[in-house]
């Protein structure tokens, strides 16, 4: 077993012991902060299958986070009122069933990355960053003037929506289907890695040409890469969404996108648990750092400034030391 | 005929490069494509596998007209190429670089392992921290790993120590005697080019100025125009 497979191990076990614990003592607060880490680690792991895998720096995949929670939030309002969606040319209703909730968040957001992807990926480097914060500022300023889902104020639910066999308002029953989800994401996307996409799209990394005279698309790879990105992050809005019980135009800023990108940036690029690291050090410095002043963002700055500088693999790198290959 | 090339001309953006290259490759055989530095050979490599663009001429593959397609799908038609200068995916495992070209075919990893044994040994270590010799053979396996019908070896053992010159020839040889496999090969070792080619081709500032069997290429022109 390699160093960084026992870190990752380790990075797991905490992701239950620290709720588990939580729930025997009766910290509900404590359950709730490590479902949002892993719920913004989620969304992390999403964008690093485009940024870490195919190095596609997407400074617009809060449109996918925004999607994925917006999906939720139409829903679940239009079960919560019992007025349809859509009645002609055929009825769509709302649901409160977080199954269905998750697939139309998935599949929205997946379209979406889809048509952002083709338009995006003509592009490369710098004019790529652009076009998908173009993107992303377009979603945000549609929620914005969108009144009948709230607007600039957001939609607020009033109850968590279902999943069968569950209590889903009891925090550490929320927490498990996060948790699940979590880590069957992080199982598919090291399967992926390993796959002879992912391997390809890691070449395609290092040199387009070379992986086009092999016979393969760097086109085709990177779309591909980036709609499976975009269908994870969108999963982990609608989570995000049901977890606050509220969406808003927030979801879409692309401040969210930025706060994706340091997940990774933080734990590790392309290093497996790189977002899951980020995100739970980013809320840890929020509730802890947070408390004391309003300005904790200097530093997690000034965190982010050493990283770079200094421990280009992230937290993962600085604890399992540099990869032999994949860097 | 597997591979056409006719006057075919091609530019490096506002700069021509190529003006008039000819020449052409039949299943199983092996060709010599041959000049001094700087004479175009890359750029005709580069220009078949689609990495250029034809200004004029016509190059067809198994048939099919190259001029249209994108550099993959003339890689998905059957052209293998190993590029100068070895150009591995250094961020990726000596298997892992087999693994991302693998296409379905006769060549897989067990080949391409018995074929070089000492990559092999290799196979869970960094491409980029093999060496010069080891790249060359995995970048050889990498474009194996395609199943190509035209293996294209731009410089096949340059840079290479004089042990692991030999080992590649004699990999291009068994290629050629076992499996058939149509070959274009840039080198500058005149010898094993003798012993291994079919025929050749020479260019000459863009040009292509000879063509024919390798055995009636005579000392005479390849002084001049090769240099050897």
């Amino acid at each position: 077993m390699s160093r960084e497979t026992q870190i990752n191990s380790l990075i797991m076990v905490g992701f239950i012991l620290v709720p588990l614990w939580a729930w025997m003592t009766d910290e509900p607060f404590i359950i709730t902060l490590t479902t949002k880490a892993a719920i913004l680690a989620l969304a992390g792991i999403g964008l690093n299958i485009a940024l870490g895998l195919g190095g596609l720096v997407s400074l617009g995949h809060a449109a996918f986070f925004g999607i994925g929670g917006y999906a939720m939030g139409i829903l679940a309002s239009h079960a919560q009122s019992y007025d349809p969606i859509l009645e002609t040319p055929f009825l769509i209703e709302g649901t409160k069933s977080m199954i269905v909730i998750w697939l139309v968040a998935m599949i929205t957001s997946g379209l979406a990355a889809l048509a952002i992807g083709a338009l995006s990926l003509r592009t490369s480097g710098v004019y790529f960053i652009m076009i998908t914060l173009a993107f992303g500022q377009m979603f945000f300023f549609f929620s914005i003037s969108w009144p009948a889902y709230g607007g600039e104020d957001g939609l607020s639910i009033y109850v968590r929506n279902n999943f069968p066999g569950l209590n889903t308002l009891d925090p550490i029953q929320f927490y498990i289907i996060v948790f699940v989800i979590m880590a069957l994401a992080l199982f598919l996307t090291a399967r992926l890695a390993k796959s002879p996409f992912g391997l390809a799209l890691n070449a395609a990394r290092q040199s387009a040409t070379r992986v086009e005279t092999i016979g393969l698309s760097t086109y085709g790879l990177r779309l591909l890469a980036f709609t499976l990105s975009g269908m994870i992050t969108g999963l982990a809005g609608a989570l995000f969404a049901d977890l606050n019980r509220f969406v808003s135009p927030t979801m879409f800023s692309w401040q969210t996108s930025g706060e994706i990108i340091v997940f990774i940036i933080l734990g590790g690029t392309a290093r497996l648990f790189g977002p899951v690291v980020g995100a739970a050090l980013f809320i840890l410095l929020e509730h802890i750092l947070g408390g004391l002043s309003d300005f904790w963002h200097i530093y997690l700055g000034l965190l982010l400034l050493l990283i770079v500088l200094f421990a280009r693999g992230g937290i993962i790198g600085i604890l399992a030391g540099r990869e032999v290959a994949h860097d | 005929m597997l591979l056409s090339v006719e006057n075919v001309a091609a530019s490096y953006g506002a700069s021509q490069a190529l003006f008039d290259i000819s020449f052409h490759i039949n299943e199983g055989q092996v060709l010599a494509l041959m000049g001094r530095n700087g004479m175009g050979k890359t750029t005709t490599v580069k220009t078949i596998c689609r990495l250029l663009h034809v200004t004029s001429g016509k190059i067809q593959f198994a048939g099919q007209d190259l001029a249209r397609l994108p550099a993959h799908k003339a890689a998905q038609l059957g052209l293998g190429l190993v590029p100068e200068g070895r150009r591995c995916f250094t961020n990726l495992t000596v298997t892992e670089n087999l693994i991302a070209a693998a296409r379905p075919g006769h060549w897989d990893q067990g080949r391409v392992n018995a074929l070089f044994p000492g990559l092999a040994e290799r196979r869970d270590q960094s491409a980029g921290s093999l060496s010069g010799g080891e790249q060359q053979m995995l970048a050889i396996g990498r474009a194996l790993m395609t199943n190509p019908r035209l293996l294209i070896l731009d410089e096949a053992t340059e840079g290479l120590a004089p042990l692991v010159r030999q080992e590649i020839w004699a990999a291009i040889a068994t290629l050629k005697q076992e499996t058939g496999m149509a070959i274009l090969v840039i080198d500058k070792s005149l010898k094993e080019l003798r012993q291994i080619a079919d025929n050749a081709a020479i260019i000459q500032r863009g040009e292509t100025v000879w063509s024919g069997s390798i055995n009636d290429l005579s000392s005479d022109i390849t002084h001049r125009y090769v240099g050897v």
